[in-house]
């Protein structure tokens, strides 16, 4: 009942957004002015039906309802609570349905809440949304059903996959998700915009949020994935350039550009091409994200499925609205009036370099990511790895990191070197000298990541230059925001290239008694013992680690294996200290019954995820003070009208 | 390469079409500069598959990192004294190649089973960084999925 109740619920959805696309376009007429009251209410109608259905999933999982398809193949009745809920996304139709909802509820809260944009370019920014939407409602109601029964329902489901028996699959994919597609309302804003030839200020000041918002989804949910595959994967790796990363970094990398290019158009009316084609590409990202992660071209743990029919929906959705947008934005451009002016040193032409670099970055990591299926299509089977993506996208990431340290100091419009030049002077110099001093005292270690320390040192003091001479008390949020962010970016770049620098492994085979050095520390097998945890029994290794004459740590690295679905899994063990993390992962016993132990000590390596919160942490600033902002903005001119009312009285 | 370095007294007579020109001649640079070196470094660095005939029929240059798939011969594992170090035939029916790996192995690694082995060659034997198995039906490295059924097979016969 439940299950049928959903669907419908989701085709009466379908149904709204159908009319929402068309009334969009009718009210845009002249003779269909009338129309245009009904689109506010059909969008907010359509956003409450899809969250009706997916709470009809979450139910449905909870209940362990195995006479539905979806339930019985991702589900088991012995799950815990948390797993069985965030089941409903670990899967491929679930996730869809998640995806929509997410879109839905967005579009459903710009009718709401959106007063600043002219009436039309809302309506069409509305109908945009609706109609990318209807393609989504389309693929899940006729490619992905999560609400398909089962004549004979089984006597109990298939389980979760032991890998993604993990609390942060429970966050990491809504997260991501939310990101994703806050991007589409960006998207929709830049079709709205550009149909209605209303590309301004006002169009960049309602779309920020929004971006903002998107943006610090994306940063949390990539942060939370890269600590994902640190501890779960027991590699030691906290990136892998895995085409499903990337698949969640570039939809960044162009949110990145757009954050950046948005606040010129918001401030200073330029770029107004520009910010218009990245709201475009910044969803294409997501989207072209979508289709790698869910066609099934890509085999990684986050294909669900391999199921042709859906790559080629996926496919031709992308085609359709990717090709639209940019012919629409072909024939539009050159309507997109000029911007206002700006000196080569000015806070715009930082900014400019910024966005270039960020999309220089963007196309490098796009190319290395289809280039196996580029080549695959020629027959030819190659992969590309972090030999390729490292080197090459630094090219770009360090000169911009270096102009980070000078932008925000920079005036609007045009500037002064000479007004900046002495702390720049100050910042850039702390950056060679610890570059120097790392070259000089730890050899060997590449010039990448001793650039990456120099750069983190001189951005770590610089990023925080901007609130020289200002009232701290009276410094507007955004500010603060994005000074935590660039300071955010310091520490995560500082993290990265300590990581890669200093890391120190130790692989050996131990007898429980026996004794290895890995970094400081000397860590001890002290013994192994059976444990059981709600749907795994596991062999847990006990290891002490010893560092001069302090408390020893305790390390409880285990091999899990699951019974339904049947699987095993590697549990590694994580200490952290204030000055890095000891990581232990228990392998196999071998035939001498000596069991295999791998150890890294990992300096400041918890940076890397430190400086990511931070980043989303300024976001977030940034997001409040622009939201309690127009919310001042709005009662002032409440208020005013209410005045005016009662003098006409 | 910043765009701070230029002088700040000849911003002013610059009028807003020169400058939409500027700046459009630097984006482009910059990404068909991007694209190059992309292009460049792929043709470099993108690491190529091979099949066990392959790898003996035309072998990569020593040093470069390539990706090997096959079948773990039955009875070839053997690990060496140090506990950490395995040696293993990777075969695919046609020709067979030894491989060593030092560290921990994927779960599903057995012999028998597909594996797919990244690393490079040093003399004749294949010197493994890394070993992706088969994880479960939903999790097969791509380039074993047209092997699995037909020469999984052959390799069996083979081995029995």
């Amino acid at each position: 009942m439940i299950a049928e109740l959903g669907l419908a619920l989701l085709w009466m959805a379908a149904a709204l957004a159908a009319l929402q696309l068309i009334a969009g376009v009718l009210a845009l007429r002249p003779q269909g002015a009338q129309l245009a009251g009904i689109i506010r209410p059909v969008a907010v109608m359509q956003g409450v039906l899809v969250l009706v259905s997916f709470m009809a999933l979450i139910d449905l999982f909870l209940t362990t309802d195995l006479s539905v398809k979806l339930v019985a193949e991702n589900s088991h009745s012995a799950k815990p609570f948390i797993f069985k809920l965030a089941g409903t996304w670990g899967n491929h139709e679930g996730s869809m349905l998640l995806w929509v909802t997410i879109m839905s509820v967005a579009g459903g809260f710009v009718a709401l809440i959106e007063k600043r944009l002219r009436e039309d370019t809302l309506i069409a920014t509305l109908a945009g949304q609706a109609f990318v939407s209807l393609g989504f409602y389309a693929f899940l109601l006729l490619a992905s059903n999560p609400f398909a029964r089962l004549a004979e329902p089984p006597a109990d489901g298939n389980g979760l996959n032991p890998l993604l028996q993990d609390i942060g699959l429970a966050f990491h994919p809504p997260t991501l998700y939310v990101g994703y597609v806050g991007l589409s309302i960006a998207f929709s804003f830049a079709i709205g915009a550009l149909v209605t030839r209303d590309v301004g200020p006002a169009f960049a000041r309602a779309m920020r949020p929004w971006v903002l918002g998107a943006w610090v989804f994306l940063t949390l949910g990539i942060t939370a994935g890269s600590y994902w595959a640190y501890y779960t994967l027991g590699w030691g790796g906290w990136w892998f350039w895995d085409p499903v990363e990337n698949a969640s970094l570039m939809p960044w990398l162009a949110a990145t550009a757009l954050l950046h290019s948005v606040s010129v158009l918001a401030s200073r009316n330029a770029l107004r091409a520009w910010t218009v084609m990245l709201g475009v590409v910044a969803f294409s990202m997501s989207m072209v994200g979508t289709f790698l992660v869910r066609s099934g071209i890509l085999t990684s743990v986050h294909a669900f499925a391999v199921d042709p029919t859906r790559g080629g929906f996926i496919l031709a959705l992308l085609a359709i609205y990717i090709g639209g947008a940019l012919l629409l934005f072909g024939l539009r451009a050159s309507t997109v009036t000029e911007g206002a002016r700006f000196s080569f040193v000015s806070r715009e032409a930082a900014l400019v370099f910024n966005n270039v670099m960020l999309c220089g970055v963007l196309g490098i990591v796009l190319l290395g990511t289809l280039y196996p299926l580029l080549t695959e299509a020629f027959g030819v089977k190659v992969s590309v790895g972090p030999p390729y993506f490292n080197p090459v996208s630094a090219i770009f990431v360090l000169p911009m990191l270096a102009v980070l340290m000078v932008g925000p100091l920079l005036r609007w419009r045009q500037d002064k070197a000479g007004r900046v030049s002495a702390p720049v002077a100050v910042c850039a110099l702390l950056a060679v000298l610890v570059f120097a001093g790392v070259e000089a005292f730890a050899k060997g270690i590449g010039i990448l990541p001793a650039l990456g320390i120099g750069i983190a040192a001189g951005l770590g003091v610089a990023s925080w230059l901007p609130l020289r001479g200002r009232n701290l008390a009276r410094t507007p949020l955004p500010i603060w925001g994005m000074v935590i962010a660039h300071f955010g970016v310091a520490v995560a770049l500082f993290g990265m290239a300590s990581e890669s620098a200093f890391s120190t492994e130790r692989l050996a085979a131990m007898n429980p008694g026996d004794s290895q050095q890995v970094g400081p520390y000397t860590v001890t097998l002290t013994g192994m013992a059976p444990v059981a945890g709600p749907n795994w029994t596991a062999l847990e290794a006990t290891v002490e680690a010893r560092y001069g004459g302090a408390a020893p740590m305790i390390l409880h690295p285990q091999a899990r294996t699951f019974a339904s679905p049947p699987g095993n899994r590697t549990e590694s063990a994580l200490k952290t200290r204030w000055n890095g993390q000891l990581y232990a992962v228990l392998g196999e016993e071998g035939e001498d019954g000596r069991w295999q132990m791998r150890f890294w000590w990992k300096p400041f390596v918890p940076m890397i995820w430190y400086g990511g919160a931070l980043i989303a942490l300024g976001g977030l600033l940034a997001l409040l003070g622009r939201v309690a902002a127009d919310v001042r903005r709005l009662i002032a001119t409440d208020k005013i009208a209410y005045r005016r009312h009662r003098q006409g009285r | 390469m910043s765009a701070t370095n230029a002088s700040p007294g000849r911003s002013g007579g610059i009028k807003a079409k020169h400058q939409r020109l500027v700046l459009l001649v630097f984006a482009l640079v910059a990404l068909i500069g991007a694209g190059l070196l992309a292009a460049y470094a792929l043709s470099k660095q993108a690491s190529y598959f091979y099949l066990p005939a392959d790898l003996v029929a035309s072998p990569p240059e020593a040093g470069r990192a390539v990706r090997l798939g096959g079948m773990v011969e039955k009875g070839s594992i053997k690990t060496q004294p140090d506990g950490v170090t395995i040696r293993f035939i990777v075969g695919d029916g046609k020709a067979r190649v030894p491989v060593r790996f030092t560290g921990i192995t994927p779960d599903l690694f057995v012999e028998g089973s597909g594996v797919v082995a990244e690393g490079r060659m040093e003399g004749t034997t294949f010197v493994a960084d890394n070993l992706l198995a088969k994880h479960d039906e939903k999790y097969v490295p791509r380039e074993m999925k047209n092997m699995t059924t037909a020469q999984a097979r052959q390799v069996v016969a083979q081995t029995k």
